[in-house]
This record gives structure tokens, sequence and C-alpha cells, in this order.
């Protein structure tokens, strides 16, 4: 009896075994492999080693499908595999730093926060940030807009320090700052200005100008005349037309248009 | 074994047994012969140098070829041509009238617009009622801006339909009448 359940089992286990390796042999046969997605990427390019010669678009063509989600992705992917001399700033690839902003089929924004579009018949060109000179392919050089915003004085002007403690603000008060302090000085905005296109020797861009009403509408801070005074010209803040580009293209869903709107009422009123 | 790969081996050997005056330069001279590329040594102060030669020849990116149509400032660029386009008509006109006051009276013009076939009155109406109610109504949706109304980027965008919306009916309108 013992003996004949043991010879059962072991048959049934054997049967057992035998068709799952079939339909195993049927199922494993090739692993899933994604095809083969190319889409064609236009990049600027231009070589401070070679000065005379003038910039060009260079095309790569790689294959969606082993590549990541974003444009940062993509442009990483050809710094590695195809082509080391491709420059480009990045840094967090999350949209926190503002490293690698830059024109992506005619639209400034971040490349870590731009997804690829995946259809393959459409190229996608990218183009450093419009209207500034470039230090190399996708790197613009930003110290004029860096020394733009220090010019505003981007820091707590106070001279009645409180008796003890630190400056206490409503809540209200906070919140004006809301929409404001999340600016991350990627420049997108300001390099999509017209306006700053044609003035940005005097004209601040819309980047600076929202950094300069930050500070004005901080309660805690009491050089908000002086502040205003600096750009009670008309250059300085006037350039602005109210066109908008500025919020259209803020990869932080900003609106500069708004602060700089701001500004001229708070100055319309002095 | 490591420096031999490298080819540096016989360098550092013959360093080693150099006086020791001598060795820098021996090392310095030996290295230059075999990689084939001065390097030269600047003080820091040089490189601004350097950076402002390379500023010269920095190209300028490209802007408004390659940035995206988009409502906002193409909004903004028609309103200050049409602008421009109907402050050079009033003006001409009224220089034109200043010169030449007997040819450009209102009655030689209303003969002269009834002398012209249809098509030619219904072109010229749209040419100068299309710039005309567009800088209209454009001119409305920055008045809103200017007092504080309408900032948000829905606003801003909900105007500039609702402009293109008005001057299309009220270019027809002024076309028909």
């Amino acid at each position: 009896m013992h003996v004949l359940a043991k010879t059962a089992r072991a048959s049934a286990l054997r049967s057992c075994i035998r068709s799952f390796a079939s339909s195993a042999a049927r199922c494993q046969a090739t692993p899933l492999e994604k095809p083969v997605l190319n889409k064609e990427f236009k990049i600027y390019r231009w070589n401070p080693d070679e000065p005379a010669k003038k910039p060009t678009l260079q095309s790569y063509i790689i294959d969606l499908n082993q590549t990541g989600p974003m444009i940062l992705d993509a442009l990483i992917k050809i710094k590695n595999e195809v082509d080391p001399t491709l420059t480009f700033r990045r840094s967090c690839r999350e949209g926190i730093c503002g490293s690698c902003a830059m024109n992506i089929d005619g639209q400034n924004t971040l490349a870590c926060l731009c997804r690829i579009d995946r259809n393959p018949s459409k190229n996608s060109k990218i183009y450093p940030l419009p209207h500034m000179y470039i230090v190399k392919d996708l790197v613009p050089d930003l110290t004029l807009f860096y020394k733009q915003y220090k010019s505003i004085k981007p820091y707590l002007q106070n001279d009645n320090l409180p008796e003890q403690g630190e400056f206490l603000q409503t809540q209200e008060d906070r919140k004006k700052l809301d929409g404001l302090y999340e600016c991350i000085l990627c420049a997108c905005c300001s390099t999509s200005c017209p306006s700053y296109w044609w003035n940005q020797d005097e004209y601040l861009g819309p980047a600076t100008l929202m950094q300069a009403y930050r500070w004005i509408a901080d309660s805690r801070d009491s050089y908000g005349s002086q502040r205003k005074e600096q750009l009670q010209n008309e250059m300085s803040m006037y350039r602005c037309h109210t066109i908008f580009n500025c919020a259209r293209t803020c990869p932080k869903g900003l609106n500069p248009a708004e602060a700089i709107a701001k500004i001229k009422l708070e100055l319309a009123a002095d | 074994m490591m420096s031999a790969r490298i080819g540096l081996g016989s360098v550092t050997r013959r360093v080693a047994f150099a006086p020791v005056i001598g060795r820098n330069q021996i090392a310095l001279r030996t290295l230059i012969l075999k990689r084939g590329v001065q390097i030269q040594s600047l003080p820091p102060s040089a490189s601004e140098e350097i950076l402002n030669a390379q500023r010269l020849k920095r190209p300028s990116s490209p802007h408004f070829t390659i940035y995206q149509p988009q409502l906002t400032w193409l909004s903004s660029i028609a309103n200050r041509a049409t602008g421009g386009a109907l402050s050079a008509l009033l003006y001409g006109f009224s220089l034109a009238y200043l010169v030449a006051p007997d040819t450009f009276t209102s009655v030689n013009i209303v003969e002269f617009v009834a002398g012209l076939p249809d098509y030619l009155k219904y072109t010229g109406k749209l040419i100068l009622a299309a710039p005309f109610t567009f800088h209209f109504w454009n001119g409305l949706r920055h008045l809103s801006w200017d007092m504080g109304k309408l900032l948000s980027l829905k606003g801003a965008y909900r105007a500039g339909y609702a402009v293109l919306g008005a001057t299309a009916i009220s270019t027809v309108a002024l076309v028909l009448m």
C-alpha cells in the first residue's frame, strides 16, 4: 500500500514537470524586446576653438526605447554614447538647480522637466537660451544675468533689528511671497522676453524684476522705497510691455509678468 | 611596471641619477619630447585676457526665428505694428492736408473712393478696418493689465482670444458698412 502510493506520487510529479517544461519552452523562447524607435535630435553646436566656423545644427539619431523619458536623458545618452564633445550644463536632473535651461522645440524650459515627444516622424530641435552669448554648444554666458540679479540687492535689508529672536511676520504677509520665492534663476523667462532680447544691457528682465518685487513685498524688509527708487527710470523696468512670454515659459509655473505689473502699480501709487 | 607602460620609465630613471640641480629640467625636457605637447604656464592674471579674447568672438544665439509662435508675443508685436501703421496713416494724411489742402479735401476723397471698383473698395476697407479694430480691442486688454486685472496666464490667454474674436466680428461689420 505504502509503496503503491509512493510510485503514484512520483509519476504524477514527473508528468507535472514534463508538462510544465513543455509550456515553458513555448512561452519563454524569447524575452520581450522593445522595438527600435529612432528619433532625430537637431542640436545647436558651436566650438570656441574654431570661432570662425558658424554655429550649426548637428543631427543625432537615437533609439527612444533605450533612452530615459526626458530630453536631458537623451542629451546625456548622446554625450555618453555618440559624441562626447557635446556640451551642456546639468546637475540635479529634477528641476531644482536650473542648470539645464535651454530652448527645446521653440520653448525655453529645463531639459530635465521636458518629456521627449515620442513621435518619431518629427525631429526635436534643441537650441541654447535665445539671444545670449554662447560659451560653447548649449552653454550660454549668464554673467550679465547674475550681475543684474546682484544689482537689486536680493537680501533682507532692515536697520531696525528685533530686540530678540527673529523678524516676525503674519501669515497673510508670508502668503504674499508665495509664487515669488520659488524662482530658481534658470533664466528661461528673461531669455524668452523680446524686450530683454533687444535691451538686455539696460532692462533688468523678468527673473530679476520678480525677485526685486519679492523683496519689495516682504514685510520684514524696510528698504522698499529705495528698491522702488532704483526701478524708477525708463529702462530698468518700464521696458516690460506685458508680453507674458515669461509666465508662459516658466518651468516652475511662476508669473513674473504679474509681479512686474504689481511693481508698476506700486510705483504709480507713490 | 606602471611607469614603464606609460613611457615615463626612462625619464624617471635618468632623473634619479642626475645631479639634484639639473633634475627638473631633464625631466621636463624629456617629457615634452615624449608627449610632443607644449605646456605653457601662465599666471592667474592672464586668464582674464584669454576669457576676454574668447568673449569677443562668441556668437549670439538665435531668438525670434526659432522661438515658438505664441499668442503672447505675436499679439504684442501685432499691437505695435498696427499702432505704428495707424499712426503713420494719421500723420501722413494730416501732413498731406497741410501741404496741399485743396487736393485732400473730404469732398475729393469721397469722389475718389466712389469711383473705385467694388472689390477695391472692400479690400481697402478690410485693410483699414482690421488693424484699427485689433489695436482698439487689444488696447483695452492692455488697459486691463495696467489696472491689475487679467494678470494670470489664463486671463491673458482668454483676453487674447476674446480680442481676436472681437476683431473678426467688428472688422466684418465695418467692411459691410
